[in-house]
């Protein structure tokens, strides 16, 4: 049975009708069309799925819609400023032609977010820590470390 | 002889700007310049690929070849990946052919297209073509009069047939070939911008999943749609064709929920065992096999001979994003919208699947999650054509989970290679001696039903394939070294698991045994590892990827527990070169393995985008890293058990090795193709470092903590 619920995403707000179980990230994706969270593996292995909630790297592939209903959600596209203009970590991983095929880029772009706010000048170690939940198969794992470097030196000259 | 040399090298400029030889292949079949290349209305350049973007930037290499000849930007190039109908029929996008077929083809055609422009601009214009500019677009005449390709083209394209004999541009002139171009789906990607097949949608579009057997071999005995459809609301259609079941839903999630229900709710009859009790390498060596003789030469075992058996096991694709295909029956007319590698041949083998001739079958490629290989790409796509025949007239979006792309893609076969070989007095090869054993390496679509998945289990069923391609066994099994006396045996079996193509082919296994073996018999003989090397090596640019890996390894300080080890291949024997380094720390209390770092040092010919090159040899190291040390494919009697990240595990962050490579540009080679390279003297490196800094040897696949420790 649908429910109605209202959602905070991307700085919107927005109501929606779904299943209350019916995962986020399928709201995400489907209803509000937010192409950045992907599907990767519903069980929250891959990382692919992963928005801030809250500031926080979360995946949404297997979060009920109806537990996020009161939490600010922000997804890759939401990180672009009203002006256009790109978040210093979207830009530092177009910069360094950071993908192969792209399909991780999500979660690594929201996994760099949430680390550069807490730890501005992360290490290598706790960079790689922090990405240790999203999945690259591609082998582009040295290029997104030099991204968030490059993203952490942007940041905080 | 072990030396199969393609080009020799320091091959003059000239002689390349004017062939006269053969035409890339894929311009032989398809000749005329608009196959390859249009004009737009707005004065753009449109480049047709019958090649897929795969993650390896072959959108950007081919837009920077266009444009070279064109003198124009290359951001004023827009590239339609393939499409039946609309783009050249190039096969399949793998072998590291897309630089050397598509890309080339692409070249010629501009090429030709800027002679034929010049050629209409001198009539237009009444002044010699010598004497015409062409740049960014237009042509100018010396008076300063210009004109736009539009302009020139009048409505028309340049239907031409391009001759063998086209000038191409002198590589001295070129501005954009050979230096590092930004691919432009990368800012798509980083703004959440609609890429992927994925992220395609269609009015009305409705979503579907499709119902696994409990195994391979298996009948649907029964199902019962009425609970279903009282259990979960949106159900629009069960789609039950023999033992295919199907289901259609309004929404993604009752499509899930729907699998679910139905996966639990449904009975079949099971009628194989998978032989998972035996040791994997003995039972595929005690099946029956087609043997072949691939080398002939003498060889005599003596109590010096130096024998071992390596052994890959079974490994995965493992995309990040399961597969994914979009379908409609509309009109009488099947659209696709698929990932496949070759959507071609998946639509010459889609007629007899679903009883529309190949005429009204029309596949349009979208790009996918990285593949790596033949995955389950054509079969999500078949999937999709089965349920919109008995669905027509909506798009039916099919979305594999991920427990169904670890248990349903086809595998990277299982191989078995043993070696054996006799030194002379001075330490060198003297005779060699390869016997292997490996499933097929590929299952490709190519036109036969039986190779799509789903197709076995129809009604009207197409059964798999027995004995695919079993070329791809022996790829590179054919040490490129100097052995006076070399033999090799392939035999190939029929193994339980579904088998296709893999990233190299049998080369990782091939390479992972020539190269480890290559250490053992330097130990033998009381060489380095290099130095072994090099004492059999002719070919120079062999010796230069060893050597430039030599001197930047050459100062690392090894710590304790630390060792360094060296590979190298040609992959296929004739195309690129790659030499590797891997330093790896083993614990000794714990037998932990750290892999520290990987050098790799590659020449692939001419280099069209250094970036693009460099990014695929990088992940080529990584991804080696990880099937080397990680992946395995288990099963039980049933089916797979590898059905997810914690029961397939593949190398996460903490585990990445630092990685290093470099370049070795030979502009005046023929490029030779850079995306399975590295990953072959990767898996030996790694090896040949563990024994380095553990004293074990370990040769069967994957090397793991608990194998040291045994």
């Amino acid at each position: 049975m649908k429910d109605t619920i209202l959602l905070q995403v991307n700085g919107q707000q927005h109501t929606i009708e779904a299943d209350p179980a019916t995962p986020l990230l399928y709201v995400l994706r489907n209803q509000l069309e937010l192409n950045g969270p992907k599907y990767g593996c519903g069980l929250q292995q891959c990382g692919a799925c992963l928005v801030l909630l809250d500031g926080e790297a979360t995946p949404t592939c297997r979060i009920p819609v109806t537990a996020v209903a009161d939490k600010e959600i922000i997804t890759l596209a939401g990180l672009i400023k009203n002006d256009g203009s790109l978040h210093p970590v979207q830009r530092a991983f177009e910069q360094e032609q950071t993908a192969q095929c792209g399909y991780c880029l999500n979660g690594m772009i929201i996994a760099t977010v949430a680390l550069l706010k807490e730890n501005p000048q992360p290490e290598e170690s706790t960079i790689r820590e922090s990405l240790q939940p999203v999945l690259c198969r591609c082998g582009t794992h040295a290029r997104v470390i030099r991204a968030v470097r490059t993203a952490a030196e942007t940041m905080n000259p | 002889m072990a030396f199969t040399l393609f080009s020799g090298c320091g091959l003059a400029a000239e002689q390349l700007e004017s062939p006269n030889t053969e035409l890339p292949r894929s311009l032989a079949r398809h000749p005329n310049v608009n196959a390859w290349l249009k004009v737009l209305e707005d004065g753009r350049i449109q480049i047709f690929t019958g090649k897929v973007e795969l993650g390896q930037g072959i959108s950007t290499a081919v837009a920077q070849v266009a444009a070279e000849e064109l003198n124009t930007d290359p951001t004023s190039v827009v590239v339609h990946i393939a499409e039946t109908g609309v783009t050249p029929n190039e096969g399949y996008t793998a072998g590291s052919g897309s630089i050397i077929n598509s890309a080339m083809s692409v070249r010629y055609a501009a090429a030709h297209a800027r002679v034929l422009l010049l050629e209409r601009a001198a009539k237009k214009l009444e002044v010699d073509a010598a004497e015409l500019k062409i740049e960014g677009g237009t042509v100018t005449a010396p008076n300063g009069q210009q004109l736009t390709f539009k302009e020139l083209l009048d409505g028309e394209q340049l239907t031409e047939e391009v001759p063998t004999s086209v000038k191409l541009k002198p590589k001295q002139d070129y501005q954009w070939v050979g230096t590092p171009e930004p691919r432009p789906e990368i800012s798509q990607m980083v703004r959440g911008e609609a890429y992927f097949i994925q992220d395609l949608r269609f009015p009305g579009m409705v979503h579907a999943r499709v119902v696994r057997p409990p195994s391979y071999q298996a009948t649907l005995q029964s199902y019962d749609a009425d609970v279903l459809k009282q259990e979960v609301s949106g159900v629009l259609k069960v789609v039950r064709n023999g033992s295919f079941l199907g289901v259609i839903t309004e929404d993604e999630y009752q499509a899930e929920q729907a699998q679910r229900f139905l996966k639990r709710n449904t009975k079949w009859s099971v009628s194989e065992e998978l032989p998972s009790d035996q040791p994997l390498a003995e039972y595929l060596k005690s099946l029956p096999a087609n043997s072949q003789k691939v080398q002939e030469a003498s060889f005599a075992t003596d109590e010096n001979t130096v024998k071992a058996q390596y052994f890959k096991p079974y490994i995965m694709h493992a995309s990040i994003g399961p597969s994914c295909a979009i379908a409609l029956h509309d009109d009488d007319q099947l659209h696709i919208w698929s990932h496949s590698q070759g959507i071609y041949p998946l639509r010459e083998a889609l007629p007899k699947v679903v009883g529309l001739p190949i005429e009204k079958i029309h596949i349009k490629a979208v790009p996918g999650s990285g593949c790596y290989g033949h995955n389950g790409a054509d079969d999500a796509a078949t999937d999709a054509a089965i349920m919109a025949i008995a669905y027509p007239g909506k798009h039916i979006r099919v979305q594999w989970s991920r427990e169904e792309e670890h248990g349903w893609e086809p595998l990277g076969s299982a191989m078995i290679v043993e070696t054996q070989a006799n030194l002379d007095e001075n330490g060198r090869i003297k005779e060699w001696y390869t016997e292997l054993w490996s499933d097929s390496h590929s299952t490709r679509p190519g036109g036969d039903p039986g190779n799509l998945m789903p197709a076995h289990y129809v009604e009207d069923s197409h059964p798999r394939t027995s004995f695919g391609y079993s070329g791809g066994g022996y790829r590179n099994a054919d040490p490129y070294y100097t052995i006076p006396q070399l033999s090799i045996d392939a035999h190939f079996f029929e193994g339980p698991l579904r088998v296709s193509s893999l990233r190299s082919l049998g080369a990782y296994a091939n390479i992972f045994a020539i190269e480890s073996f290559m250490d053992e018999l330097a130990e033998r003989a009381g060489k380095e590892p290099l130095e072994f090397r090099l004492m059999h090596s002719d070919d120079p640019r062999a010796i230069a990827v060893m050597t430039k890996l030599d001197e930047m390894t050459r100062d690392v300080e090894l710590g304790e527990q630390e060792g360094i080890g060296y590979a190298f291949s040609r992959y296929k024997n004739t195309a690129s070169y790659c030499a590797v380094a891997a330093l790896v720390k083993v614990v000794s209390q714990t037998k932990r393995i750290k892999l520290i770092k990987m050098w790799g040092v590659i020449d692939a010919g001419e280099v069209i985008n250094p970036d693009g090159l460099k990014n695929q040899t990088e992940g080529g190291m990584i991804q080696a890293a990880s099937w080397t040390l990680r992946e395995e494919v288990l099963f039980n009697k049933q089916h797979i058990i590898s059905l997810n990240w914690d029961s397939y595990p593949i190398l996460r962050f903490l585990a990445t090795p630092e990685v290093e490579v470099v370049i070795i540009d030979r502009p005046n080679e023929p490029a030779l193709g850079g995306g399975e390279a590295a990953q072959s003297p990767s898996g030996a490196a790694i090896a040949n470092a563990v024994y380095r800094a553990s004293g074990k040897r370990i040769r069967h696949l994957p090397i793991t903590t608990k194998k040291l420790s045994g």
